[in-house]
């Protein structure tokens, strides 16, 4: 069990994962940023300055990027594809597809400001799809950490993972929840919080979000039990059982669409191991309206108080 | 091998492809024809491979990136001793390793999956990136179908690799001038190639592409820029019938048909 820090301060996870691969470059000379004209936002510049020879801009050509990113890998190079995510993985789907998944190249995707992170800049900019169309692919582990400390460890385990992935991070600041010298664990929830009333799930931006709605149902007298499930495939079955059988109701929050995401990979487990109510809370299947990140998460149910109150309705069903 | 001996080994590809395609009852017997002279050349005289070590890295690359032609790579990786020659009459088969398009994780000598079109250009761009980042030598070779050259992922490609200036990388285009359904020029005619390469900066070359000593030569080519060869071919090259019809693109042949194509390929063996 991890114990949660509440910290005031937020992070941009970008800036974690920036500087764990800088520091994993200086070390492994095999390492390379694969990008899309994205050097900014993928806070690549320190990157640039410190090994110019080992960044692969290609412009912007996003089916092209995971192409070359297949055969960067196929020469022995150990590439890091940064992209918004969206365009990583929505335009290049098929290469991530064939070229990445099905011919399992070792080549980290890394899909940056996820989720609502361009809100004011509208649905083509949101990247709320891609949990559902990456975690179908086999041979692709789907990572969402909560934290600049989870995604540094995520990193540095992707680093050292002989095979590909999917890491998504958002833009959006995040306080720190997991304690320092965290390590990153392949299909494994973090306990955040024990409890057995209802289990609340997220990951990525919303596990803080609903580790403040346990502490808002607590003051109700609900014991919400807490796991951030980084992980999206291969997903952590026991501890969604056991979250099942031992608090009778699941609430999942996500920065994702609720068809296909993290809440559809949970309803599986739970359907088909231990069935119990479920909400699933997250974008329903619409076009968000202009708003920036955090108001387009409060405005699709996932403000803190909004989750407790979904939580306690679904207790009733129990 | 010299280019006798090329042609002849060329000779046996084809009769075995059309065995294999007629034998399974399916396959893409017409691209297949038109690119077998390229394989040999590539496999018994201009890539730096050793079949017992499929995955060494001073390895030259190649990639099939007209995956649906994967009979006629098959064909060739088993007769230079990548897979045993025998297991070609499983092409197809339930469970057999040697499916309608090649696997890389399955087929020892295959590079990368391929079969969507517009897939192997940039694959092949990041192995030559791979080789100036490391200082390895090896050259990559990549074959598309001149349809598939209406794929918008290998423009990007296209101009990645001048941008590059990968001297290390030779896209050969099987320039048969049919696709699937209809001639290139019905439906979106890429022809002629060379001015469109050359504005991208890349050195190109134009050779009849069922010739076997200017394939040699072309292959064997180094300039200092990324290298086209546009190779005119005959779609079902070697077969009378077969020659230039857009119908054999993935056509099986009947008995009959399978008769006179066995006697034509056998007839300079």
């Amino acid at each position: 069990m991890n114990a949660p820090i509440n910290a005031p301060k937020l992070y941009d996870c970008r800036d974690a994962f920036a500087t764990t691969l800088e520091r994993l470059a200086a070390e492994n000379e095999t390492i390379v940023a694969v990008c899309n004209d994205s050097v900014g936002s993928s806070k690549l510049g320190g990157f640039k300055a410190k090994f110019g020879e080992r960044l692969v801009n290609v412009g912007i050509a996003e089916q092209n990027m995971v192409g070359v990113a297949a055969g960067l890998a196929n020469g022995g190079r150990l590439p890091f594809v940064c992209a918004a995510a969206p365009f990583l993985t929505g335009r290049s789907l098929e290469q991530i597809k064939a070229d990445i998944s099905y011919s399992n190249a070792n080549v980290k995707l890394v899909g940056i400001s996820s989720g609502m992170a361009y809100g004011e800049l509208g649905p083509t900019h949101h990247s709320i799809e891609d949990f559902a169309w990456t975690r179908v692919l086999p041979n692709l582990p789907v990572i969402a950490p909560c934290d600049r400390i989870e995604t540094a460890a995520a990193v540095e385990w992707a680093a050292a993972y002989n095979g590909p992935c999917f890491l998504r991070l958002s833009r959006v600041g995040v306080p720190d929840l997991l304690p320092e010298g965290h390590k990153f664990e392949l299909g494994k929830a973090n306990l955040l919080r024990q409890g057995s009333d209802v289990t609340l799930i997220a990951n990525g931006t919303l596990t803080h979000r609903i580790l403040k709605a346990a502490e808002i149902l607590a003051e109700r007298g609900i014991n919400a039990r807490v796991l951030n499930l980084a992980t999206v495939r291969p997903i952590d079955e026991d501890a969604i059982i056991a979250a099942a059988k031992e608090t009778g109701a699941i609430v999942t929050a996500e920065e994702h669409s609720i068809f296909g995401g993290l809440g559809s990979a949970v309803a599986e487990v739970v359907v088909d191991n231990a069935p119990v109510p479920m909400k699933r809370i997250g974008v329903p299947g619409v076009y968000a309206p202009t708003g920036s990140a955090e108001f387009l998460l409060d405005e699709f149910g996932m403000a803190p108080s909004a989750i407790a109150d979904a939580a306690q309705s679904l207790i009733r069903r129990k | 091998m010299n280019t006798t001996e090329l042609e002849r080994v060329a000779r046996e590809i084809r009769l075995r492809d059309l065995q294999a395609v007629f034998e399974a009852g399916a396959g893409h017997i017409g691209g297949e024809m038109s690119v077998i002279d390229i394989l040999t050349a590539l496999y018994f005289r201009v890539l730096n491979v050793w079949p017992d070590q499929p995955k060494h890295p001073d390895r030259d690359r190649f990639v099939l990136s007209k995956g649906h032609t994967a009979c006629a790579l098959y064909v060739t990786l088993a007769k230079r001793g990548f897979i045993p020659e025998e297991e070609i009459s499983t092409f197809l088969q339930p469970h057999s390793r040697l499916n309608g398009h090649p696997n890389c994780n399955k087929v020892p000598g295959v590079e990368t999956n391929t079969g969507p079109l517009g897939h192997g250009l940039p694959v092949a761009i990041g192995m030559a990136k791979a080789a100036k980042l490391s200082g390895a030598k090896y050259h990559t070779y990549v074959v598309t179908g001149d349809g598939e050259m209406q794929e918008g992922s290998n423009w990007e490609a296209i101009m990645a690799a001048a941008q590059f200036k990968l001297d290390n990388l030779t896209l050969v285009i099987d320039h048969n001038r049919f696709q699937q359904g209809a001639a290139l020029a019905e439906t979106n005619d890429l022809a002629p190639l060379r001015p469109k390469l050359e504005a991208f900066d890349w050195e190109v070359t134009e050779i009849n592409g069922n010739n076997m000593s200017e394939v040699v030569s072309a292959l064997e080519y180094r300039g200092s820029r990324p290298h086209c060869i546009v190779a005119h071919t005959n779609k079902g090259h070697g077969i009378s019938f077969m020659q230039d019809r857009v119908d054999w693109h993935h056509k099986v042949p009947s008995k009959e048909q399978y008769e006179i194509a066995l006697a034509e390929l056998s007839e300079a063996l």
